[in-house]
């Protein structure tokens, strides 16, 4: 069967999902529910997950009867690479040090856009590390180690 | 009125202050200079701009943020008037008759209008606020748990009724809003709620993690989805910044009318900039004789959004600071950035904090007056960035995010946390799910639960008390109102023209 409003009916998927999900988790760790006068953790939330997953299900219902445009492709290249870059910063800012963090970052998510040009990143990448540096840990003193700490720069 | 004053004088003593004073400078320069960077809007400056601000006392913070908001706003109108690509949706209109102007060489005229009919919004929006605030807030302290409760409802519907796009689609985010403003430690058992045994997540998701992902990064990527297009940047022609008197005469009466209309709809939950400027624009193309120069370069079309957007920017802080409720998603990263200074954002904070409240307030003025005597000359450098290529200004606006996430609580998951709301929120950007309810909904769930919580407390379980108290009543009514309207579809049908671009 095709879909006629494929981004209204994901929409619903994704909320009735979402919904279930939260309404489950709470049944599942049984968070106390209370009662109406002395709600418990899980009223509200518990609560508002059903609802959810209702309005999920209308929207579903709705994208039968309506017709709308069909989801664009999704870009994975930027997609992957672009947020890669980003977990890759957090994972290895406190163990290797600001400056490489920053240098894996550029690169690797400068690598998901249309045109790569490895020079031109790899100038970025420093100038971005170095006054990053300068700013940040020289200016703002925030607590990032500038190199690997196993090194014993400091 | 003496009482007016003495409170104003109070403001811009907090304001005028050697440091707050460059802290509102910092804040308004680097607001333009995210500002500036196409697609990227007020609400992803300041998600990503927040990090900087939390080290801070409370008052500078708060006056640095509101000076990013303005700089933001300020820079979203540049890029639309010189290339055609609005920085914010507030601006869209700008770029009509704006662009066009830049095209026929009056690119300086367009640029100076916009500012100084912004200074004028701002001014008189910065009177109003000063004017309407403390009555409001007296308002506000009669409110119970159900009127509160109530309220935020009001608040929420009212986002979802004047936003645009599906309006079921856009309640089902702000639930998606609530339920993941709920994660973390129930305030009232103690109890870890959805934190699976993670630590960090004890303490709730972090909102500029949410705000940055969903829309800084979910930007990043939606604009990584189209090839580099040659931009047309009128470089060299912005000369004679200064506009003639005809183009005051033209304009002036285009200038009050936006601030008027601007000043009202911002105070509206949900109105905000973005409203403000379409309906300013709409009701200019009404009242003009002439209506076919629109679109085609008419100094009215530039002057009169320009103003609304910025009252209504400026008026948009009334609700905020007087009930505690954010209209905007703007507002609610501002309450967010209250909430880590400590600070309950409500009536009580005008009462308690008389310094940071007139101080933000003076500071609203003082931030516009540097837009335009700093701002408008260093104008060239602005346009300046603009021919830096995507391919590098992306990894440099990923670099400054990272670092600022991380740096909230030198967590490795909280920059993981973002990574994720990126995806959701790229996903939202395809299946056109508008993101805006869904940080208005996460700000507030925590306070709706406590206050639906206590109110039915107090009820002793009798959920008829949200209609059996006449203020509560009043505000709920409101909001079925306002629901059976939208739903009509002749109003629906108006509701989408309004925000049709031409």
């Amino acid at each position: 069967m095709k879909l006629k409003n494929p981004k209204d009916f994901w929409s619903g998927v994704m909320f009735t999902i979402f919904g279930l999900a939260f309404a489950i988790i709470v049944k599942v760790h049984d968070y106390p529910m209370g009662t109406a006068s002395r709600m418990g953790a899980g009223y509200f939330p518990f609560v508002l997950g059903c609802v959810m997953a209702a309005l999920g299900a209308v929207i579903i219902a709705q994208s039968v009867v309506t017709s709308g445009t069909p989801v664009s492709k999704f870009a994975w290249r930027p997609l992957v690479w672009v947020l890669g870059g980003f977990v890759v910063f957090g994972l290895t800012a406190k163990l290797l040090g600001l400056v490489i963090a920053i240098f894996l970052l550029v690169m690797i998510s400068a690598y998901g856009g249309h045109e790569f040009k490895l020079r031109e990143s790899l100038i970025s990448s420093v100038v971005l590390a170095a006054s990053s540096v300068l700013v940040f840990i020289v200016g703002l003193k925030l607590a990032f180690p500038i190199w690997p700490e196993f090194l014993g720069w400091g | 009125m003496d009482q007016l004053i003495a409170n104003l004088s109070l403001g811009f003593g907090v304001a005028l202050t050697i440091n707050n004073l460059m802290y509102c400078l910092i804040g308004c320069l680097l607001g333009t200079l995210i500002g500036v960077l196409p697609g990227i809007g007020p609400v992803a400056t300041i998600a990503m701009l927040l990090p900087a601000t939390f080290t801070l006392p409370p008052e500078s913070s708060l006056i640095m943020l509101a000076g990013i908001y303005y700089g933001a706003q300020y820079g979203g109108s540049t890029t639309a008037i010189l290339i055609n690509i609005p920085g914010e949706s507030s601006s869209v209109v700008t770029a009509l008759d704006g662009y066009q102007m830049a095209r026929q060489g009056r690119a300086g005229t367009a640029l100076a209008v916009a500012a100084l009919g912004s200074f004028f919004a701002g001014t008189v929006a910065t009177v109003l606020l000063a004017v309407a605030a403390p009555p409001l807030a007296q308002l506000a302290f009669q409110f119970g748990a159900a009127e509160y409760f109530s309220l935020m409802t009001l608040g929420l519907i009212a986002a979802v009724v004047l936003a645009h796009g599906s309006v079921i689609k856009a309640v089902a985010m702000i639930m998606l809003g609530l339920l993941l403003g709920l994660v973390g430690t129930d305030v009232n058992s103690g109890m870890a709620r959805f934190s699976f045994g993670v630590p960090e997540l004890s303490d709730g998701i972090g909102f500029v993690a949410v705000a940055m992902g969903v829309f800084g990064l979910a930007e990043i990527l939606k604009n990584l989805e189209q090839t580099e297009e040659e931009r047309e940047v009128f470089l060299n022609k912005v000369t004679n910044l200064w506009p003639t008197k005809q183009d005051f005469k033209d304009s002036w009466g285009a200038v009050l009318r936006g601030t008027g209309l601007g000043s009202l709809l911002g105070i509206l939950p949900g109105g905000g900039a973005v409203l403000a400027s379409f309906a300013a624009y709409t009701l200019e193309k009404k009242l003009a004789k002439d209506s076919s120069k629109f679109g085609k370069g008419d100094i009215r079309g530039v002057a009169s959004p320009e103003s609304a957007n910025n009252a209504a920017a400026q008026t948009s802080f009334i609700p905020l600071l007087t009930l505690g409720i954010p209209p905007n998603p703007v507002m609610a990263l501002m309450v967010g950035a209250m909430i880590i200074q400590g600070i309950q954002p409500g009536p009580q904070v005008m009462v308690e904090r008389p310094q940071l409240f007139w101080g933000m307030v003076a500071s609203m003025w003082v931030g516009n007056l540097m837009l335009v005597v700093l701002n408008l000359p260093l104008i060239g450098m602005w346009i300046k960035l603009l021919t830096v290529p995507y391919r590098l200004l992306y990894p440099a606006i990923l670099v400054f995010c990272a670092i600022g996430v991380y740096s909230l609580s030198n967590s490795p998951l909280d920059v993981v946390i973002t990574a994720a709301f990126g995806l959701l929120g790229y996903v939202f950007v395809k299946l056109e799910c508008e993101p805006a309810p869904l940080l208005l909904g996460f700000i507030l769930g925590p306070m709706m639960e406590e206050n639906l919580r206590r109110a039915m407390l107090l009820s002793r379980g009798d959920a008829t008390t949200f209609f059996t108290r006449p203020l509560s009543a009043t505000l709920l009514a409101i909001s079925v109102l306002l629901l059976i309207v939208i739903m009509v579809p002749a109003i629906r049908k108006k509701r989408e023209e309004t925000f049709q671009e031409d």
